[in-house]
């Protein structure tokens, strides 16, 4: 491998970097990608993709666990926890094989270890904390990712104490689990483990949970939890812990510090992640950190010329589909494309896959009337649309944010059966500075769940139909 | 079912023009051929003829409309046997032409169209979230440019727009100043001038070239001396023509750039484009602004030619009459400001040209000869280059010759 050279060399295979590397390959770019582990990062073998298998394992569950209120019948209805994990390893690999065909595919070359800057335009391979080769590299691309943040009261430890790496492959359902932090990531645990039997806690800092979606969605999406049995505590924190061989007492003391101490077979951190910025090589180059990110600019380049940074690595929000947007961009920078346009923000679309779903984009009601905007809100819930009613689950809401002088649509907020599906219409929405006119005059096909996105916009405008 | 008279497009750029004003009325026989109306675009009026003969049923846009999109029906024609019943319902569909403006009030059609719709921008390619906050502040889409896909006007160009402080003070007003057919008062000590095509073209251009030409200047003296000698002597002769110094400079210019063909060229991006012939515009003052009618061919020419084109071209600019060919295109311009008494001045350069002469007055000065002083008639010449194209020696060399040709005319005649 020693001396090799490449246009571009993208640190890290996961969405950011393996999407980099292919775009980068279609615009002529000699590609390499150096991956320490395997092909497609967590959201392919640790993330996204697992647990939307998990979570597709509860749901059937659930039906057949309500297959009565379908007219059906379905007897000793139960799971085998290591099938389902199992499952949820077999798609992942399926996927991580399919990233390795997509390498070959584009001619990107891979190579197996950690890369660590060494150098100007140079990279060193390392394996097993030893050299193997060194890569040379007009442009480096930085997409190491991230990983949970540690608190330090909670210490993970694989087996009392999980981070979502072990809570993704459990050998049996825990009895009861605390799970801290009630943002994407715990939520959806919280949910699974739920619909599997456990007994769940979540214990949030915040006065409210899934603090990046709008509180009346997040509100409506507690109330659903709650209703399947989750305990959740806000504005509460993990005081101590202590832990044995068999489980954890935690104390979790409320905003007025009185402690509660809650007694649970398995602990899951997901406080949050802070991105992979060690042993990188960072050291002596122009890459600054801050709190344990990359500061790059609107390009994705880092104060090195040359070495560039995108995804997780760069800071919130961490998802996949934006980790995969910027490494578009950074590369098509990088070959010198004209009219490449820089991430906006406001229009990356988040899902969060519990039950019921949690999808949204843009600025919440909140956000929206802080920034000083003149707005109408339009809301309409699933219980007056036919197709959520004849699948049997009219939960939730939709709900439109609009700016009440231009009629730009500022933001989109859903809770209910498949929203995270659905956000993507007010996505392109967005993208195509729509405003209510084309989206009222747009046909919605019946009988869908996107009707109620239909019905949110036209009740903004106090036009709605079937409420 | 009466015939639509509509915008005619009078060059392949156009997009929208001003009604001028109608030749006709309401009732009006017309035959095929007469003249119904005149349209007004950034340079030039021009003259719609009836195509059909017929009776003027209605008026749809009245004079004095600006910014009336191309094949935008302005008046319907009722063919022979129709009568007015036939106009029933048609022409109501036609969006007003120009919100407001209250000379379109009497038109019957344009009355019931939506009222806040400014000048038409339809065929403007721009976000809905755009068009909607451009009519919020009364910004006109069609003097935007758009920085989306395929030059499409986002909500960032309006938002740039506006922090440039490109929209009437008065935002939620569409359009105030479009609505206000003459010059407001006078308050707070200024009188707003409503900008007309042209006005906005010149500003349009003329900001473009300033911007992204990068432009250097060349001077040299010439004199005249023997120019004028010879001159009064062509024109002494009685023939039916009167040259004037510019005719002159035209042609010496014209042959100059004959000489120096990389002068006679432009960028064109990614290419140079250097021009088989020499066509000289030459800037004409006009009424608020001014033209660059274009002397084709002008190395060719012989001064009497080129004085006659000239004097005809100089005379429908200034009535507005010139047809777009004979403004669009050209490879090099000339701006003489001599008559004015204007000693020597730098021109902005007419993109996409890459190259424009700046003459100045014929006045006599000292000049210098074998260490002694005399008198000469000296006229100051300032070549205004754009290096990206013309380097500083090809400048020069194309400066060189026509101060050649300018000194000793004789040579012009060869």
């Amino acid at each position: 491998m020693a001396g090799k050279s490449f246009d571009v060399v993208v640190v890290g295979g996961g969405p950011g970097g393996y999407v980099a590397a292919i775009r980068a390959a279609q615009l002529g770019l000699e590609t390499a990608v150096v991956e320490r582990e395997r092909l497609g990062g967590v959201c392919l073998n640790w993330g996204c993709i697992p647990t939307k298998t998990l979570l597709r394992s509860a749901e059937v569950l659930h039906l057949m666990k309500h297959a009565a209120d379908f007219g059906l019948k379905a007897d000793n209805v139960g799971f085998d926890a290591g099938k389902v994990v199992e499952r949820s390893r077999e798609v992942a690999d399926r996927l991580s094989k399919g990233v390795g065909h997509l390498m070959k595919k584009n001619k990107v070359a891979v190579f197996d270890g950690e890369g660590r800057l060494a150098g100007k335009g140079k990279l060193v391979v390392a394996r097993d904390g030893e050299d193997v080769g060194e890569l040379s590299a007009r442009h480096i691309v930085l997409a190491t990712g991230a990983r949970p943040r540690e608190l330090p009261e909670i210490a993970p430890d694989g087996e009392i104490v999980w981070t979502y790496r072990e809570a993704m492959t459990p050998d049996a359902i825990p009895g009861s689990i605390l799970v801290v932090g009630a943002g994407a990531i715990g939520i959806e645990f919280a949910s699974f483990y739920r619909e599997m039997g456990s007994d769940v806690t979540v214990v949030e800092v915040v006065e409210r949970i899934l603090p990046a979606e709008d509180k009346e969605i997040a509100d409506l999406a507690r109330k659903a939890f709650e209703k399947r049995g989750i305990r959740i505590m806000t504005g509460a924190r993990v005081k101590a812990m202590r832990v044995s061989r068999s489980n954890a007492k935690v104390d979790v003391g409320d905003s007025e510090d009185r402690i509660r101490t809650v007694e649970v077979d398995k602990v899951i951190l997901a406080a949050g992640i802070t991105g992979n910025v060690e042993s990188l090589g960072l050291e002596n180059t122009g890459v600054e950190t801050d709190r344990g990110h990359v500061a790059v600019d609107e390009w994705l380049e880092t104060g090195e010329p040359g070495v560039h940074a995108i995804g997780d690595l760069v800071g919130p929000p961490w998802l996949a589909h934006k980790a995969s947007h910027e490494g578009v961009i950074c590369v098509e920078k990088i070959a010198g494309l004209r009219h490449v346009e820089p991430l906006e923000t406001l229009n990356i679309p988040g899902c969060t896959y519990c039950n019921p779903q949690v999808a949204s984009v843009g600025l919440s009601e909140d956000a929206a009337r802080e920034a000083g905007r003149d707005i109408k809100v339009g809301r309409f819930p699933f219980i007056g649309n036919g197709k959520a009613i004849a699948m049997g689950d009219d939960r939730g809401l939709i709900k439109t944010v609009f700016d009440a002088g231009t009629g730009e649509l500022l933001g989109a907020h859903m809770v209910g059966a498949e929203v995270t599906e659905l956000i993507q219409g007010f996505t392109i929405a967005k993208e195509l500075e729509t405003t209510e006119a084309e989206l009222i005059r747009a046909i919605f096909p019946h009988p869908t769940l996107s009707e109620t996105m239909h019905e949110a916009v036209l009740d903004a405008y106090g036009r709605a139909l079937h409420i | 079912m009466p015939i639509e008279i509509i915008m005619p497009q009078l060059s392949p750029t156009m997009e929208a023009g001003t009604l001028a004003r109608w030749l006709v009325k309401e009732g009006d026989d017309v035959a095929s051929g007469d003249i119904l109306a005149e349209i007004e675009t950034d340079k030039a009026t021009m003259e719609v003829e009836a195509v059909d003969e017929g009776r003027v049923g209605r008026i749809l846009v009245a004079e004095g409309t600006d910014n009336v999109p191309v094949n935008r029906a302005i008046a319907l024609l009722l063919e022979d046997g129709e009568d007015a019943s036939a106009l029933e319902g048609i022409g109501d569909e036609t969006p007003a032409p120009a919100a407001g403006s209250p000379a379109a009030e009497p038109s019957p059609g344009a009355k019931r169209a939506a009222p806040e719709d400014g000048a038409d921008d339809s065929r403007v390619r721009a976000s809905p979230l755009a068009r909607s906050m451009a009519r919020q502040t009364g910004l006109e889409l069609v003097t935007l440019t758009g920085s989306g896909p395929r030059g499409r006007i986002v909500k960032r160009d309006i938002e740039a727009a506006l922090a440039s402080g490109a929209a009437p003070a008065t935002a939620h007003a569409p359009h105030p100043v479009a609505a206000t057919p003459e010059p407001r008062p006078p308050v707070a000590g200024f009188v707003e001038v409503r900008v007309s095509n042209m006005r906005r073209v010149i500003a349009e251009r003329l900001q473009e070239a300033k911007r992204t030409i990068p432009h250097f200047y060349l001077t040299v003296d010439c004199e005249l001396d023997r120019l004028l000698a010879m001159r009064k002597d062509l024109n002494d002769r009685g023939e039916d023509y009167k040259l004037s110094v510019n005719d002159f400079v035209i042609r010496a210019l014209a042959l100059a750039l004959g000489k120096t063909p990389d002068a006679n060229a432009q960028w064109a991006g990614d290419t140079i484009r250097r021009f088989a012939t020499v066509d000289i515009s030459v800037a004409v003052a006009v009424e608020g602004g001014l033209v660059t009618p274009i002397v084709r061919h002008a190395d060719a020419k012989g001064l009497a030619t080129i004085s006659r084109e000239m004097k005809d071209l100089a005379a429908r600019a200034r009535e507005g009459k010139l047809a777009p060919e004979e403004y669009r295109g050209g490879g090099f311009s000339l701006s003489n400001l001599g008559m004015y008494g204007v000693r020597q001045f730098d021109a902005v350069i007419n993109p996409p040209q890459a190259g424009i002469l700046a003459v100045g007055a014929g006045e006599q000065r000292p000049v210098v000869k074998d260490g002694a002083l005399h008198v000469a008639t000296v006229m100051s010449c300032t070549l205004s280059c754009d290096h990206r194209v013309i380097d500083g020696a090809i400048g020069a060399r194309l400066l060189t010759a026509f101060k050649g040709y300018i000194e000793d005319p004789l040579a012009m005649l060869l």
